[in-house]
């Protein structure tokens, strides 16, 4: 069975994202490691991070693409499951520098040293090995977003209100996470890392494998949401996001439904939030902004929510624009993304995919026997339209 | 009160809105492979009283019990539609991103959890029972197109299709003909009567000569209780009816 399900989520959009996932993640770090420095064709060093930055903030996007787009759930706070991801991973970071740090403590990192910290956390124990830190990548925010889920949905919280206590959420834990007390390194967060699984961090190849590394999780998660909302249960959360009281007369627990997306939708932002902070280097309370949040926000609508690749593109293109914009004006970047999200919302309310794929369909409808189709305006919707053959 | 005939069975139930009694110590009594009509006029309270049967609304005193035993007032929407109770609303609610056949394949009576649904695939006995029922409500051409693209009727109609796909023992059905044609009225009269040989249904309408098709058991409800129960012709003239509901 779930072979199948497997198989029915392998339709050819995504046989086509995870083919071209793969070709980058293949082709990027070749040509960076390959090509002698100065080939017009070689990927420079400081752009694989770079692109790998974008393909984490990709991943982060499809997550809340998957609550947002697919089930309603308008999440403000989707930075904060990032970030705990990152700080899972940046604790085993930390560990890793062991007594190389500024004071040379064996154990203890830098800044607890430096708080005059005797003994380290119960909640660091673990984290100096890869597994237990991969495991809490994603335990950690999954845990997090079930339990606020299973308060929020059950309540009934929806629509707007859910959206401002998802923001409360962020904006609280940044406050915590800004503590030194809490034992996160406080405003500075964790940084000055040196190994992963003994490879030096800031080595080309390490680089390379990163982004190798992240470009695969991007297409596993891709595999899991294409598997989630090509299946019945993607159609009982379209169903909760048109018409939920219709869904509970039909007799599905319409919280459970909300509450597998979320967790889901968490872990798959905490591996993200993995991925992000060894290519970046850093990780702190900064990352707990709800600003951050509300930009995930702009890139899954102007990809185009309710579609699987609206986000990734949205994410890839919007992140691309900042880097140059920031380049050239960099006071004025907020304004123009500002902007862009007013702009996407008249002019294309289904974000760029969802407009490709609508006259995409228009076209093809046009082109089809009038005798088979008549009067159907609105075409189906890009790759959040069910598959309706049940021959199976 | 745990007859044998009895499937639901409401006793002295009132729910007040703001200090306005919106049903006032209202009892009823739907038998099994019962078709009854609920007329009224409006503000009868008649679709508080499908709220308060699905579990939707809570009465403030009263008892509701389904089954005999089963005490529906304790239970949720959901838990209640488990039960077997399906309900069509007077507005037609369908799922209208989704196809004819999507909708059909929602409401499937299957199992209703995240990892079975996730995880399901339709048998052919599946596929057969919405083909079937895809004939029954005449929906078999528009089977891919989007719910949101069907007429009105069409989409009361699909509603009713969910119903059956549900297979519920006993159905609720508001206002299933409004804005249908003559024509689909009178379709409409005749499949509800089929769909009553082998469950319960009780309608709510307005139309009166759809309820005189019906030919079932009328209760007329007026200010939040029943006032009179019987044929049509035996409510009608009824003088206390006529000068409630159709003296108007």
């Amino acid at each position: 069975m779930i072979t199948k399900t497997l198989l029915r989520a392998l339709d050819g959009k995504a046989l086509w994202v995870l083919a071209a996932l793969l070709l980058i993640a293949i082709a990027v770090p070749a040509s960076n490691l390959a090509l002698p420095s100065g080939h017009p064709l070689r990927v420079p060093d400081h752009f694989v991070p770079l692109l790998g930055k974008y393909l984490t903030y990709a991943m982060l996007a499809l997550a809340l693409d998957l609550v947002w787009g697919f089930c309603g759930i308008l999440s403000l706070g989707h930075g904060a499951f990032f970030a705990l991801g990152g700080y899972a991973m940046g604790m085993y970071l930390m560990r890793q520098i062991g007594d190389r740090g500024v004071y040379a403590h064996p154990i203890l990192p830098d800044f607890m040293v430096f708080l005059n910290w005797k003994e380290l956390p119960w909640f660091w124990y673990g984290f100096d090995m890869f597994w237990f830190s991969a495991v809490m990548v994603v335990v950690a925010p999954g845990l997090l977003a079930f339990v606020f889920g299973w308060f929020a949905f059950r309540s009934r919280v929806t629509g707007v209100y859910l959206s401002i206590i998802t923001q409360a959420m962020t904006y609280a834990l940044m406050l915590a996470f800004f503590r030194n007390d809490m034992g996160f390194g406080g405003n500075n967060g964790l940084t000055d890392f040196k190994d992963i699984l003994g490879a030096p961090i800031q080595a080309g190849t390490t680089r390379a494998a990163l982004f190798a590394a992240s470009a695969v999780a991007l297409g596993l998660c891709f595999l899991v949401c294409s598997a989630i909302v090509n299946s019945k249960l993607g159609k009982v959360l379209v169903a909760v996001r048109d018409a939920e009281s219709r869904t509970r007369f039909l007799g599905y627990r319409v919280e459970r439904y909300k509450l597998f997306a979320f967790t889901a939708s968490a872990m798959m932002a905490g591996l993200a939030g993995a991925l992000y902070v060894p290519q970046v280097g850093i990780i702190n309370p900064g990352e707990f902004a709800p600003a951050n949040s509300i930009e995930i926000v702009i890139w899954t609508a102007v990809g185009g929510r309710g579609t699987l690749v609206g986000p990734i593109i949205g994410a890839v293109l919007v992140n691309a624009g900042k880097s140059w914009f920031t380049g050239l004006f960099p006071e004025f970047w907020l304004f123009a993304l500002g902007g862009l999200f007013v702009a996407v919302t008249l002019f294309l309310p289904r974000g760029i995919v969802g407009t490709l794929a609508d006259a995409w369909h228009a076209m093809k409808a046009r082109h089809r026997p009038a005798s088979l189709e008549e009067g159907s305006p609105r075409p189906p919707k890009g790759s959040a339209r069910m598959d309706p053959s049940p021959a199976e | 009160m745990s007859d044998r005939q009895t499937l639901l069975y409401l006793d002295g139930v009132s729910v007040s809105f703001d200090g306005f009694k919106a049903i006032n110590n209202l009892s009823l009594i739907v038998g099994h492979r019962e078709l009854q009509a609920i007329i009224g006029p409006n503000g009868a309270g008649k679709t508080t009283m499908m709220d308060i049967i699905t579990g939707k609304t809570r009465p403030d005193e009263g008892e509701v019990f389904f089954e005999g035993a089963i005490d529906l007032t304790r239970l949720d929407e959901t838990a209640i539609a488990e039960l077997g109770i399906g309900r069509k609303f007077q507005k037609p609610t369908v799922f209208e991103s989704h196809t004819v056949w999507d909708n059909l394949a929602l409401a499937l009576k299957k199992p209703r959890g995240v990892f079975s649904t996730w995880f399901y695939h339709p048998s052919q006995e599946d596929v057969a029972r919405l083909d079937e029922i895809l004939d029954i409500i005449r929906l078999r051409p528009r089977r891919d197109a989007l719910a949101a693209n069907l007429s009105h009727g069409q989409k009361q109609w699909l509603e009713i299709g969910m119903l059956l796909a549900q297979d519920p023992k006993l159905l609720l059905v508001d206002e299933p003909v409004a804005g249908m044609t003559d024509a689909e009225t009178v379709e409409t009269a005749k499949l509800l009567k089929e769909i009553a040989r082998t469950r319960s249904v009780v309608v709510v309408e307005h139309d009166m000569s759809f309820v005189r098709d019906l030919a079932a058991r009328v209760t007329v409800l007026a200010e939040g209780s029943v006032l009179a129960q019987g044929s049509l012709d035996h409510v009608s003239a009824d003088p206390r009816v006529i000068e409630s509901y159709l003296g108007r």
